[in-house]
């Protein structure tokens, strides 16, 4: 292993990946360190869940190259429980609807199958509970939304919302956000950036997949990338973001043209 | 070829028969075949009345001009039911010395299903050295029964000491004649439960057949017959998560439900026979007839969940036959590997105001076949009968089947009858998304499971409830890659 005296958050290194023999992922290369946020920009179909669902193991795409490594440790192989074990957390673009299962019920079984995966006792009755109030106040979710079945029959904006209740649930050092602002009114995307920024510590790190500019007021980010036809081609600071806001894509797609 | 001592023990017994070891009718096994002498010395060996040696006499004659139906949508063998010996004395001698010479296979599972060290030992059949618990828990629990007047025993005691209640209440419900297991059953029934419950009472305890301890053992051809008088009411458990294997191929058990005016019974089973080895051998055929019938204002319901046997063909029945009486199913039949089920209920509304609910959750996986067999009757007198009956299947993988067949037959126009169905698959995305929250795949089926079958497993009594769920988990464990 590299003997960094800082080790990376997230370390990825010329990844290339296809689903069904196409290649979506053309050589990524991404660096985060703990306690930044990163903004992953770029058209539709770019690659950014593509992305997204390969750092969290969905076994769906092909790994034909490249590595991923969490805290100096390799991904690769590790299957996506494993993986969420060591702390990797995704949001996602199009969260699932599992009936009959309630939120309450889920986010037990996660936390305590995770606690069993780290060598842990199962979280007391009264601690859960605890932590479930605190989240869900920070989150301002209804209890009665907990006892829901999950995403079953949820609006789009309440979906997102369960997401990020659940990414305050698990604490993980790598959240990677899958266009959680669309679907959320302007009330709505304040309370969840400010639940983000909240969870934020020196220790963790945030990749925020979007498309707008304005999620970006409310957490902002450290680093902007560009994605483009499966690749990284434009890293910058916040103001980049607003150039996209300004400009689109096509001045970048030219130079990347060039 | 290894021989074990048992496989020994059994080719030396089979042989036995082969060389003519045949007429020792006091012996504690019968002899294989089944004619009138067979019949007879069942009932002597039961010590019963005379007409109740009759009653099974015209059972027997009427089953032997009936042939076995053919319309259950499964496949197997069909037993030879001269090949079978219609009575075994419960064996008093424990088959084991410890724990120690159980299949291990076996135990792992009653691990997995908590079962405590000495209960693993009685459903193993290993001797038990010291007086266990539920011994003193039984008598406590008799005195509180008997206090109010619940009988709570088994059928042959019954037969000799309440003949008067079985006489007017056997086969009255699942006449002899009702179908070729129940014929075959009326006339060669050996074990079961007897329950009745006085008029007003209400049973303050779950009755599990369980505390039976000196019945405990599931007989091949059970008999339970269950009556509540008016106003009572009672909550039945039959049957065991654990795993019960059995050298018996062949299960026909009757059940009987009497639920007199304003009473209501709820009866609840958990099965798990033995469902054959991954390539489907050597499971269990479960031919069950369930039935009760509700007087004015009465209600019964049926919540079942099914794990087990290699074929399973059951249809828990109700009969509204009284004004405002209520019929419930709820059932979870789970199938895997080359398991075959074919159940549903038969609602047959005869009273006015009738109604009736039926919730199934069928759960396919491997290459296992689930059927939902569904009959709702209407009859002419039946003013404003109310039926609703949802079926959903849950499939997992390609190569399972699930099947509903719903029948309606409504005589009365004033008639209201639902159907839902829905089936759905447990979706890759479903997993990922769980996998992707720390829980990994075989318990993410387990979750998905759960949550599709929570409305079943909510009718449960608490603590069944939860050794059901773990059951499930169980019965589908492996069942994705
Ligand atoms: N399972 C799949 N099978 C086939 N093609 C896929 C699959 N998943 C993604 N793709 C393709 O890969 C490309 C990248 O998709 P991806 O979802 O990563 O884009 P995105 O950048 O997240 O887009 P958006 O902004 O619309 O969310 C698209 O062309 C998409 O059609
Ligand atoms: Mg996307």
């Amino acid at each position: 292993m590299a003997g960094n005296t800082e080790t990376d958050m997230l370390k990825i290194k010329n990844l290339h990946a296809s689903v069904e023999g196409k290649e979506i992922l053309k050589g990524i290369n991404l660096e985060v360190n703990p306690g930044e946020v990163h903004a992953i920009m770029g058209p539709n179909g770019s690659g950014k869940s593509t992305l997204a669902s390969v750092i969290a193991g969905n076994e769906d795409f092909e790994v034909t190259d490249g590595t991923i490594e969490l805290e100096g440790e390799e991904l690769n192989e590790l299957a996506p429980e494993e993986r969420a074990h060591q702390g990797v957390f995704l949001s996602f673009q199009y969260p699932v609807e599992i009936p009959g299962v309630t939120v309450t019920n889920f986010m037990k079984t996660a936390i305590n199958e995770t606690r069993k995966a780290r060598g842990l006792e199962e979280m007391p009755a009264n601690e859960m509970l605890k932590k479930i109030r605190e989240k869900s106040e920070l989150l301002e979710i209804d209890r009665k939304f907990l006892s829901r079945s999950l995403n079953e029959g949820f609006s789009g904006g309440e979906k997102k919302r369960n997401e990020i209740f659940q990414m305050a649930m698990m604490e993980p050092k790598l959240a990677i956000l899958d266009e959680t602002d669309s679907g959320l009114d302007i009330d709505a995307l304040k309370v969840v950036a400010n639940g983000v920024n909240r969870l934020k510590t020196p220790q963790n790190a945030t990749i925020v997949i979007t498309h707008y500019q304005r999620l970006l007021d409310y957490i902002v980010p450290d680093h902007v990338h560009v994605l483009l036809n499966g690749k990284i081609v434009k890293s910058g600071g916040k103001e980049l973001a607003l150039e996209l806001e300004e400009k689109g894509y096509d001045w970048i797609k030219q130079e990347a043209a060039v | 070829m290894a021989y074990t001592e048992e496989e020994l023990k059994k080719e030396l017994e089979t042989k036995e028969y082969e060389y003519g070891f045949y007429t020792d009718i006091e012996s504690d096994t019968f002899p294989v075949g089944l004619n009138e002498d067979i019949v007879r010395a069942i009932s002597k060996k039961k010590e019963e009345p005379e007409w109740m040696t009759d009653w099974r006499l015209e059972a027997f004659r009427v089953w032997k001009e009936m042939e076995e139906p053919e319309w259950a949508n499964v496949k197997y063998k069909k037993p030879d039911f001269q090949a079978i010996s219609y009575y075994s004395a419960p064996s008093k001698k424990p088959k084991y010395d410890s724990l120690d010479e159980v299949d291990p296979e076996l135990l792992d599972t009653f691990k997995k299903l908590g079962i405590s060290l000495d209960e693993q030992k009685k459903l193993a059949g290993v001797a038990v050295d010291v007086v266990m618990d539920s011994v003193s828990v039984a008598t406590t629990f008799k005195k509180t029964l008997a206090e109010k007047g619940i009988i709570f025993c088994s059928i042959s005691e019954a037969i000799r000491e309440y003949p008067e209640l079985v006489k007017k209440y056997i086969g009255t419900v699942v006449p002899r004649k009702d179908n070729f297991y129940a014929a075959l059953n009326s006339a060669v029934f050996s074990d079961g439960s007897f329950c009745y419950i006085p008029k007003g009472v209400r049973c303050p305890m779950e009755l599990s057949t369980y505390f039976r301890i000196n019945q405990a053992g599931t007989g091949q051809f059970e008999r339970t017959l269950v009556i509540a008088d008016e106003g009572s009411y009672v909550s039945y458990l039959e049957g065991c998560t654990a795993p019960m294997r059995d050298e018996n191929q062949l299960h026909a058990a009757v059940v009987e439900l009497i639920a007199l005016d304003d009473a209501e019974i709820k009866y609840s089973t958990v099965q798990n026979w033995f469902p054959g080895d991954k390539e489907g051998k050597g499971g269990v055929f479960n031919f069950v007839t369930k039935r009760g019938i509700c007087e004015t204002n009465a209600k019964i319901s049926w919540t079942q969940v099914e794990t087990g046997s290699a074929v399973t063909w059951k249809y828990p029945s109700c009969v509204l036959k009284g004004d405002n009486s209520i019929g419930e199913f709820y059932s979870i039949a789970v199938t895997n590997n080359y398991q075959q089920a074919d159940t549903g209920t038969k609602m047959i509304h005869l009273g006015r105001n009738t109604k009736s609910t039926i919730i199934s959750k069928g759960i396919s996986a491997g290459k296992s076949q689930n059927s939902y067999r569904g009959l709702v009757q209407i009859n002419g007198r039946a003013e404003n009968a109310r039926n609703f009956s949802q079926c959903d299947s849950l499939l997992m993988g390609n190569e399972c089947g699930a099947h509903t067949f719903p029948y309606i037959e409504a005589k009365n126009k004033t008639a209201q009858i639902e159907h839902e169905a829905t089936t759905s698959k447990i979706g890759e995305d479903q997993i990922f998304y769980c996998n992707q929250r720390g829980i990994d795949t075989e318990k993410a089926i387990a979750l998905i499971v759960n949550g599709f079958s929570k409305e079943v497993l909510n009718k449960l009594p608490m603590e069944f409830a939860v050794e059901a769920q773990k059951l499930l988990e169980i019965s589908l464990e492996g069942s994705v890659g």
